[in-house]
Parts: structure tokens; C-alpha cells; sequence
């Protein structure tokens, strides 16, 4: 692997949904390559490159919290939205959310750090002009000086991730005894999109969502490629 | 409206003085804490909360300041119905079909709409779908859990109610011992003597451009955050108010320095008699307990700051 990339994200909470547990989301003991890589495209991404997570080194206890909020239980029918535009006026179109109320609990991770490995591969949406080298410049570049598109969070918005380029050797692990080899179970390796041709991407049942047994062992966590033979989907 | 150029990042102190920031629902509206360090939190969406009411209060019936998520009572149903009136045969339109070409396309329209009507959508973002179909606006303005400076003590206070809700709790506490009618009611409130909370915040100018939030979007937004408060007021609140609003401004859109960085650069220190002790330090033990915001003191280290960070002290 030649353009690899190191990055450490940490933060005070994270929630990664299990999604199993989505209405009380529970989260994964550990971030989810998933997650991973949309902390590296928060930073630096372009149609012309595909992130691959290879490995996550854990380095602080896993430990959860748990949080109640009030929160909407509806989306916005699209079917309303026409409608407004039809009739040119939006008085009618809003969500009162004393009628959509739920409560909801999360269970979240407290105090996370990670250092995530990873590489990217061009794609066929890559232009003369799109040289790995390139890239990996462009990557390295806004990392070290803080830049990014949007800041990166840890699986949702509201637990927004630190992050900065890490070229040092990885610090030692704080685990206690019983996590630092910890059988994570099956967990979400990523969601497989399928591209749809005109560029918008419309999330849909065509989507395929790939799991993975995970398992830390002294406190990393090896990711396999979407195509290896131990993936499910 | 043309889009942001810069990144910002800004941290927001506010405090509650004998007032319940933000309940928690799992623990009977305890005010919320950290379990492990007794910090008060108060969540991003309780913050969001009163910027669109706000947004609500002050821009109303303004064209493209609607809030898509309302709380309580629906004022623009009579508007509805002039609308009605005044276009009849609106439902027949036949450009409708013009809308819906295809799935992609329509989503665009839709999205655009709502970012165009609604502040809400425009600065945080929201999700449309029907079935299958997912049209996502992601805003650019992204809050954190606030979290309070030092370690919050909730009292429990008990008050009582000089009448009962129903009439069989009145007629239970007639001719009590000492003959008087005792028709009361007894409740519970939360409260924080007082607490200083920190918050902060990000805006991505990338994300600013896909959803047309502006420069008179985000001088709203940082109104918002100045006079909130003062505009929320009720029983359980207490006196709450906005305190100060450092803003991080990078020269451009991607940004130009790390926000962890910049966020250190804001120091909230404990003052007890002129003298001034760190909040993470020592000696803080022997001090009372802050009781307003003059028992702390807030500063912005403005050394070496990197090429293309602006300090903007708002408040």
C-alpha cells in the first residue's frame, strides 16, 4: 500500500448504531469502518477515489452512557413538499413536534480515540489528471493543517470528531485485560451503494449493507475487504 | 443569496442561574449530567430548539425564514385558507409534471424548495423521504452537547400548590385536625444554583453552498445565539442567559487551522478574590461554590494565531 494514510480521531461521545438497535440506538463498542471512512471524506474526497479502512487501533476503554432525548419520529413527505410548490405557498407545509414527539434513549460511546488506517484506490470515475500521489498530497495536506469539507463527527452530528494527520508510531493502548482481545461479534463492515447512473445517489432497497466478524486483537481491529470470504451481506 | 466562503467555528457560554437548563426524560427532568463527572449537558437539539424559536419569534411570516420544525400552536392556518381562496385552480397546474421527470431531478427541486423556505433546513439540515425515495439536506451548521465548565449541584426543591385538581383530593382534606381546609398539592422542582455552560460549534462553508445558507443566514444565526435566552423565558428556565460568543473565522472555506486548536484558545478560569485559579488545577477545592458569572473569568489567546484565523468576540 503505497498511499496508506494514518489519521487519530477522538471525542468526547460517539454513537455508532447498531443497526439492529436503531429507534434506542445502541452503539458498536468501536467505530465502524463505515464511520471510518466518512470521518476520511469529511476531510478530503473526490468521485475519482474510493477510501478503504485496513485497520483501527483502539486506544481508550470502551465504555457507554446512556441519553434520553426528545426527538421527531417523522420525515418530511416528499409528496407535501410537491404539493407546496404547486400551490406556491408554504403555510401549510411545517412538523409540530408536540405531535411528532418520541423519546428515545441512546446508548453512546464516552470518550473514544482511535487511530485509523486506511488507503485509497482510484476509481473508475478517475480522470487523466487524478494520480494517487495526487491525492494522497491533497489528503495529507488538509489533515495536518485542520482543513476539511465538514468537520467529521463520530457516527452522528452532535458528537463532533477531533482529528489530526498521524505519522508517529501508534501510542499504546489504555484497554483493561478483558477488552484488549474482545470477540466485537458481527458488526456493520459498510453499506454497499449502488451507483445510479446521472450521478445523484438515492439510497434505496438496492443498497447492501456487508458485515464482518470483528474481533480487537491487542487492541486493533483488522478490516477485511468487502470481497473477502468471511464478509456477509 | 450567495453561499459562505469562510469556515467558522465558535464557542458559546451561557448560564442558568436557579433554573433547569435542559431535563433529562430519563431521570423525572433532573437536569441533565455526566454521570462521571457531574458536569450539567445540555443537549445540541435543546440549543436548536430556541434558535428556531427564535428564528420564529423574530423573522415571522418573513418569505424564506419559515421553521419547518414547530413546537406548539399552528398560527398560519387562517393564511392557509386565504391562499385557498385566492388560488383556486392551483391543484390542476399542469407544469406539476415538469417537477417530477425523474427521481434525481425532482429530489433537487424539492430540496431546493425547502432550503429556500425554511432557515431550519437551510442551517441544520433535515430529511425528506417517502418509501423508498431519501431526499437528505445536511446543514452547515453542526452544534455539540454543551457541557458546563465545572461540576453543577441539582437541588431538589419541594413547592406547594394552595388547590387541588380534582375534587376528590378537596374533600379528603376537609376538617383536618386543626379544622383548617388543607387542599394542597405538593410538586417538585430542579433546579442548578448556577451553572456556566460551554458550547461549541462548527459551519461548514462547503455545506453552506449546496444549501444557500448565506452571510444574513449566519448574521441571524449568531443574533440567535445572543438573544435566545431572553425570549425563552419560563418557571422551569430560571434566568438563563447568553454570555459570550467567540467566533472563529478561517480566511477560507475548507479552513485554516484545526478546530481542537482553536477551541484551547478560549479559557474559562475560576476568580475568588481577585485571584484567578484554573479549572483543572488545584486549590479549587477550598473555594465556595460560583454563584454568578463574575466568578469566573473568560479569556481568548490571541498569540501566534494561525495565518488566516480571525478572532471575532461577539458578546
Amino acid at each position: 500500500m503505497p498511499f496508506g494514510v494514518r489519521i487519530r480521531v477522538s471525542g468526547r461521545y460517539a454513537c455508532f448504531s447498531r443497526p439492529e438497535m436503531k429507534t434506542e440506538r445502541v452503539s458498536y463498542d468501536v467505530i465502524t469502518p463505515s464511520a471510518a471512512r466518512g470521518i476520511l471524506e469529511a476531510i478530503h474526497w473526490k468521485p475519482a477515489i474510493r477510501w478503504t479502512i485496513d485497520r483501527i487501533h483502539v486506544l481508550k476503554p470502551i465504555r457507554f452512557q446512556s441519553i434520553r432525548r426528545n426527538e421527531v419520529g417523522g420525515k418530511i413527505p416528499v409528496s407535501s413538499v410537491r404539493a407546496a410548490m404547486k400551490a406556491g405557498a408554504v403555510h401549510d407545509l411545517r412538523l409540530v413536534v408536540n405531535d411528532a414527539r418520541q423519546q428515545r434513549a441512546a446508548t453512546i460511546l464516552v470518550d473514544v480515540d482511535y487511530v485509523i488506517e486506511a488507503h485509497f484506490d482510484l476509481t473508475d470515475r478517475a480522470g487523466p489528471d487524478d494520480t494517487p500521489a495526487k491525492h494522497h498530497e491533497m489528503f495529507s495536506r488538509r489533515a495536518a493543517n485542520g482543513q476539511c469539507f465538514h468537520q467529521p463527527c463520530l457516527g452522528t452530528r452532535e458528537f463532533p470528531a477531533d482529528f489530526q494527520l498521524w505519522s508517529d508510531s501508534i501510542p499504546a493502548h489504555a484497554l483493561p485485560g478483558d477488552q484488549v482481545n474482545k470477540d466485537l461479534g458481527w458488526m456493520l463492515l459498510d453499506i454497499d451503494h449502488t451507483p445510479t447512473k446521472g450521478g445523484g445517489h438515492v439510497c434505496d432497497d438496492g443498497c447492501v449493507p456487508h458485515f464482518f466478524p470483528a474481533r480487537l486483537k491487542d487492541g486493533v481491529l483488522t478490516i477485511p475487504r468487502l470481497d473477502a470470504a468471511e464478509v456477509r451481506s | 443569496m450567495t453561499a459562505l466562503a469562510n469556515r467558522y467555528e465558535f464557542v458559546f457560554l451561557f448560564d442558568v442561574t436557579n433554573g433547569n437548563p435542559n431535563g433529562d426524560p430519563d431521570a423525572g427532568n433532573l437536569p441533565r449530567l455526566d454521570p462521571e463527572t457531574n458536569r450539567g449537558l445540555v443537549t445540541d437539539v435543546c440549543l436548536k430548539r430556541k434558535i428556531r424559536n427564535f428564528i420564529n419569534l423574530v423573522q415571522d411570516g418573513e418569505p424564506g425564514f419559515g421553521i419547518y420544525v414547530q413546537e406548539g400552536a399552528i398560527l398560519n392556518e387562517k393564511h392557509r385558507e386565504a391562499y385557498k381562496a385566492v388560488r383556486p385552480n392551483d391543484d390542476t397546474v399542469a407544469t406539476a409534471k415538469k417537477l417530477s421527470p425523474k427521481n434525481a431531478e425532482e429530489e433537487t427541486a424539492v430540496r431546493s424548495f425547502m432550503c429556500q423556505n425554511f432557515y431550519d433546513v437551510r442551517t441544520f439540515g433535515a430529511v425528506m423521504g417517502t418509501g423508498i425515495n431519501c431526499g437528505q439536506v445536511r446543514g452547515p451548521v453542526q452544534l455539540a452537547f454543551a457541557q458546563s465548565v465545572e461540576p453543577v449541584l441539582p437541588l431538589e426543591i419541594s413547592i406547594t400548590r394552595m388547590a387541588a385538581t380534582a375534587e376528590g383530593e378537596a374533600k379528603k382534606g376537609e376538617d383536618g385536625e386543626d379544622g383548617r381546609r388543607d387542599n394542597r398539592t405538593m410538586g417538585r422542582k430542579h433546579i442548578i444554583p448556577y451553572g456556566l455552560y460551554r458550547a461549541h460549534g462548527y459551519i461548514s462553508a462547503k455545506l453552506a453552498e449546496r444549501t444557500g445558507f448565506g452571510e444574513a443566514d449566519l448574521e441571524h444565526l449568531w443574533q440567535a445565539l445572543e438573544q435566545m435566552f431572553d425570549h425563552d423565558r419560563s418557571a422551569a428556565r430560571g434566568e438563563m442567559g447568553s454570555r459570550k460568543l467567540i467566533v472563529f473565522r478561517h480566511a477560507s472555506a475548507l479552513g485554516n487551522a484545526a478546530a481542537p486548536a482553536l477551541f484551547g484558545r478560549v479559557t474559562v478560569r475560576r476568580r475568588f478574590k481577585g485571584e484567578e485559579y484554573a479549572l483543572d488545577g488545584d486549590g479549587l477545592d477550598n473555594l465556595p461554590p460560583a454563584r454568578s458569572f463574575a466568578d469566573y473569568s473568560v479569556s481568548v489567546n490571541r498569540d501566534g494565531l494561525p495565518a488566516g484565523v480571525e478572532i471575532i468576540e461577539r458578546l
